[in-house]
């Protein structure tokens, strides 16, 4: 009980009102898009947003989540059971093998696969490239829920008389619904927000259009009008999942630990998956992997400039770690009320900040530029503006990861130190600090990784002459200058790769606890 | 150390009343245990002393210093309570005798030479020193945490159901263990708890709490030999209450008629009588009664009885080396001392 009872003492107003600026700097790009609703008026919009071309993209835009999410949750479910569940050999290897995806920025992947075979493109081209860097998203969560899973529930079903099948639908899917749901609304997310694999697969979807009339136009209502509704696409997204979610308990009842599951023998079947895993990896790993050696090697001598190289290098690194720190920074205050302050006011400055996870880097983009033209000019193509759009897009990792650092530092630990004479700053550096810095540093990691594989808030908010990684790389393969652009990526790669095995760690731990 | 005087002390949790006026008096240097059900606002007594919450009204204060009252109200940074909570909460990050030394003042911190004695006072291998919380058991723990808070040299020492966290035969040592340092350092403790056997053995005085109030404060035997009402006693050990009547220092009831401990009243009264006391014979004499359930502990055993004809139900606990009689045999009981009798 004294372990999460909480202090009443010192209302901690410094910390609410860092809080409360943080929460509204989160909410910064949905006051855009209300503001830019009301000050296009009902006519001008309605004109703007029913015509023929935005049923296209509408059509274009849903076809391609519906096609990619219903993929994704089927092979990432497959490989997840196959992984935790099954007696395939390798297993450890495989499930660190279906994560690797994630170590390839989606438009890296779309640029390995349309400059070795340049018919892929449209809709099967996108379904399949989309489907290939996104279905981790599903496998990741849903090999975490079925290791959590008690297989004493699975045992009871198989006692009552039902079949290991009938077991699968009736008791094991059901327990799985939050994850796959949660893995499918990520992957959805992404899908309405990925501008730079659709735009080199040259399938229009919302994303690319809002890019594409901002180059044309500039800051001009159509592209505003365009960004309301794909908020809407994401907002939908957003109660649909929590509806589908529901309010059914299905975390386990009970304490202790759950025993591992027996393993089902895969007999017969095991040479067929294995050649199935085989090529899935193949096409989600070996041929963006293969593809940038082969660039690698065969285009460097004539187009490579190594200074230039250094330099984006540096600059990514550089906004990386500003992003970083800044993120990481701001996330506290509103982690800490979350966790010791618990009540509404706190839950509503914590969930403001998720509105990153679903917002597109493009509406980001286009809320900060509009707001630097018209209320800051002096921040406006400087980088503090793109370092604020890093943070409201990547604030919920670091949120997430800060407060399950805080959860380390019950309050209890406080009372203690402060029993023992510590003055409230001393515990903080004594206590809580080193207990919370392994998740501050995971959380500044996944942020820092985001940052450098950012690219569409990046292109439309980086100053004049501030090329990343992810920028250079945009603009040579933009050209078609294959070559000149595989260094790039593989740097981008290489960055990623550590936070990617980092993840299948995370999600083993997760769950042990 | 010093004394610690509680007066008046109020405090709800929004509309809730969790302490309505609580006054206690602990000696120095003596362990006094406080006693009740879980939600009696014990431990929020606690967090008060120690000054993790203020009081809505009321004083407390440590021998000649108000820590709280009058307008004041002195952080618990500076109010030098050790304080030993629920499962220890050692500082995961922190080796055992840094965990020790952590209240100290910087140099003798790096000193460490009081490690040693500490862990020798609680009963700990020196060899623990190095170690980290989670290598430890969890009674270990608790003796660290409490070496931790004696380091500083506290004027109180205030322990939070120490070691309702630890299973049965671990609780008994390590609360001897606990009880005996705090006598060598001629602490002033209070320990909170709700459990009656740990109170009563260890503490030099008891103070019941039920429903945000102090109901009695005595030394152990007093609250077993004399509880104030019928809920105290059946609170602080197992009990038969048997309605009947007091006549001239006399309670008649259903089993006899019995001397009357403390109480001096005439008129209907509820009799109580302990299970202890209740002797079963199997030769004819005694009320007449039938067995209807035995529960065979090992060292003892507990029967429950129905009175001939028709009740009401007893319970005599009886040694593990008598013969345990068989559910519907028929026995004699007789209550041997005299009985407590509560005005109905």
């Amino acid at each position: 009980m004294a372990l999460t009872r909480i202090s009443r003492r010192h209302s901690p107003l410094p910390v609410l009102v860092t809080a409360a600026v943080v929460a509204a700097v989160a909410l910064l790009p949905l006051g855009f898009v209300v503001w830019a609703t009301i000050s296009t008026g009902w006519v001008e919009a309605e004109k703007l947003i029913f015509r023929p071309r935005t049923g296209e993209l509408l059509w274009n835009t849903s076809r391609l989540t519906a096609g990619a999410v219903t993929l994704c949750a089927v092979i990432g479910t497959a490989t997840a059971w196959l992984v935790e569940r099954s007696a395939l050999p390798g297993r450890r290897l495989w499930h660190v093998l279906l994560a690797a995806p994630l170590a390839v920025p989606a438009f890296v992947n779309s640029y390995a696969w349309v400059s070795i075979i340049p018919s892929a493109t449209g809709y099967g081209g996108a379904l399949l490239v989309v489907t290939l860097s996104y279905f981790p998203f599903v496998h990741l969560p849903v090999s975490a829920a079925l290791r959590g899973l008690d297989p004493a529930l699975e045992e009871t079903a198989h006692a009552l008389g039902l079949a290991r099948r009938r077991t699968f639908g009736r008791v094991v899917l059901p327990q799985l619904r939050p994850a796959l749901l949660g893995g499918a609304l990520l992957v959805a997310l992404h899908l309405l927000a990925e501008f730079g694999a659709l735009q080199m697969l040259r399938f229009p979807t919302f994303t690319t259009a809002i890019y594409d009339q901002y180059q044309s136009t500039y800051n001009g209502p159509a592209a505003n009008m365009l960004a309301v509704v794909l908020v809407l696409c994401c907002l939908l997204l957003l109660t649909g999942e929590l509806r589908g979610r529901g309010r059914a308990r299905l975390s386990r009842l009970g304490t202790g630990v759950a025993r591992p599951a027996t393993r089902v023998r895969l007999g017969g079947a095991t040479a067929p998956i294995l050649l199935g895993l085989g090529s899935l990896v193949a096409l989600a790993v070996a041929v963006p992997v293969g593809s940038l050696v082969f660039w690698l090697v065969t285009g460097s001598s004539a187009e490579f400039d190594a200074g230039q190289l250094a330099t984006t290098t540096v600059t990514s690194l550089t906004l990386g770690a500003l992003g970083a720190v800044c993120t990481v920074v701001l996330a506290m205050p509103v982690a800490w009320l979350a966790v010791r302050h618990r009540g509404w006011l706190s839950t509503m400055l914590e969930r403001s900040t998720y509105f990153g996870n679903a917002l597109p880097g493009i509406v980001v983009a286009l809320a900060l530029v509009t707001i630097g033209i018209r209320v800051v000019p002096d921040l406006y193509q400087t980088t503090v503006l793109l370092v604020v759009a890093y943070a409201i897009l990547f604030l919920p990792r670091a949120v997430v990861n800060v407060r399950s650092a805080l959860a380390q530092a019950p309050p209890v630990l406080d009372d203690v130190a402060h029993s023992l004479g510590t003055s409230r700053p001393e515990t903080f550096r004594r206590v809580v600090l080193p207990l919370i810095a392994p998740g501050l540093g995971a959380g500044a990691a996944l942020v820092f990784i985001a940052v450098v594989t950012e690219l569409t808030a990046t292109l439309l908010l980086a100053p004049i002459g501030t090329t990343t990684l992810a920028t250079q790389f945009w603009s040579n393969s933009d050209s078609a200058a294959y070559g000149a652009a595989a260094p790039y990526a593989t740097l981008m790669v290489l960055l990623s790769a550590p936070a990617t095995y980092l993840l299948t760690r995370e999600a083993r731990r997760g769950t042990a606890a | 150390m010093t004394s610690l005087m509680i007066r008046g002390v109020t405090k709800s949790f929004g509309a809730t009343e969790v302490l309505g006026g609580v006054d206690l008096h602990v000696p120095a240097e003596r362990l006094t245990a406080v006693l009740g059900p879980s939600g009696c606002g014990k431990t929020t007594l606690l967090r008060l002393i120690a000054g993790f919450d203020d009081p809505d009204g009321g004083s407390i204060a440590f021998g000649d210093e108000i820590v709280f009252g009058a307008g004041r109200s002195v952080p618990p940074q500076r109010r030098r309570v050790g304080y030993v909570p629920q499962e220890g909460a050692l500082f995961p990050h922190l080796t055992v005798s840094d965990n020790i030394t952590f209240g100290l003042p910087k140099r003798a911190r790096r000193d460490r030479h009081r490690v040693p004695e500490l862990l020798e006072l609680v009963g700990l291998d020196v060899r623990v020193v190095d170690r980290y919380p989670h290598q430890l058991s969890g009674g270990q723990q608790q003796r660290v945490a409490l070496a931790r808070a004696l380091a500083p040299e506290p004027s109180v020492v205030l322990l939070d159901e120490p070691f309702s966290s630890l299973d049965a035969g671990l609780r008994e040592a390590t609360g001897r263990a606990v009880a005996s340092a705090l006598r060598a350092t001629s602490a002033t403790a209070v320990l909170v708890t709700h459990d009656q056997a740990e109170a009563l053995s260890l503490a030099d005085q008891v103070a019941v709490m039920r429903a945000g109030r102090l109901v009695q404060l005595a030394a152990p035997a007093t609250i077993y030999g004399s509880p104030l009402d019928a809920g105290v006693a059946r609170f602080v050990g197992d009990a038969v209450l048997l309605p009947g009547e007091v006549r001239a220092g006399r309670a008649h009831c259903a089993l006899g008629t019995f001397e009357v401990r403390t109480s001096e009243f005439d008129g209907p009264a509820d009799v109580l009588i302990r299970p202890e006391q209740i002797h079963l014979h199997h030769n004819g004499s005694g009320v007449a009664a039938r067995v209807d359930e035995v529960s065979f502990y090992g060292h003892d055993a507990s029967v429950r009885l129905v009175l001939l004809p028709d009740g009401p139900q007893v319970t005599a606990r009886i040694t593990g080396e008598s013969t345990l009689p068989e559910p519907g045999a028929r026995v004699g009981l007789v209550v041997s001392g005299d009985a407590l009798a509560y005005p109905a």
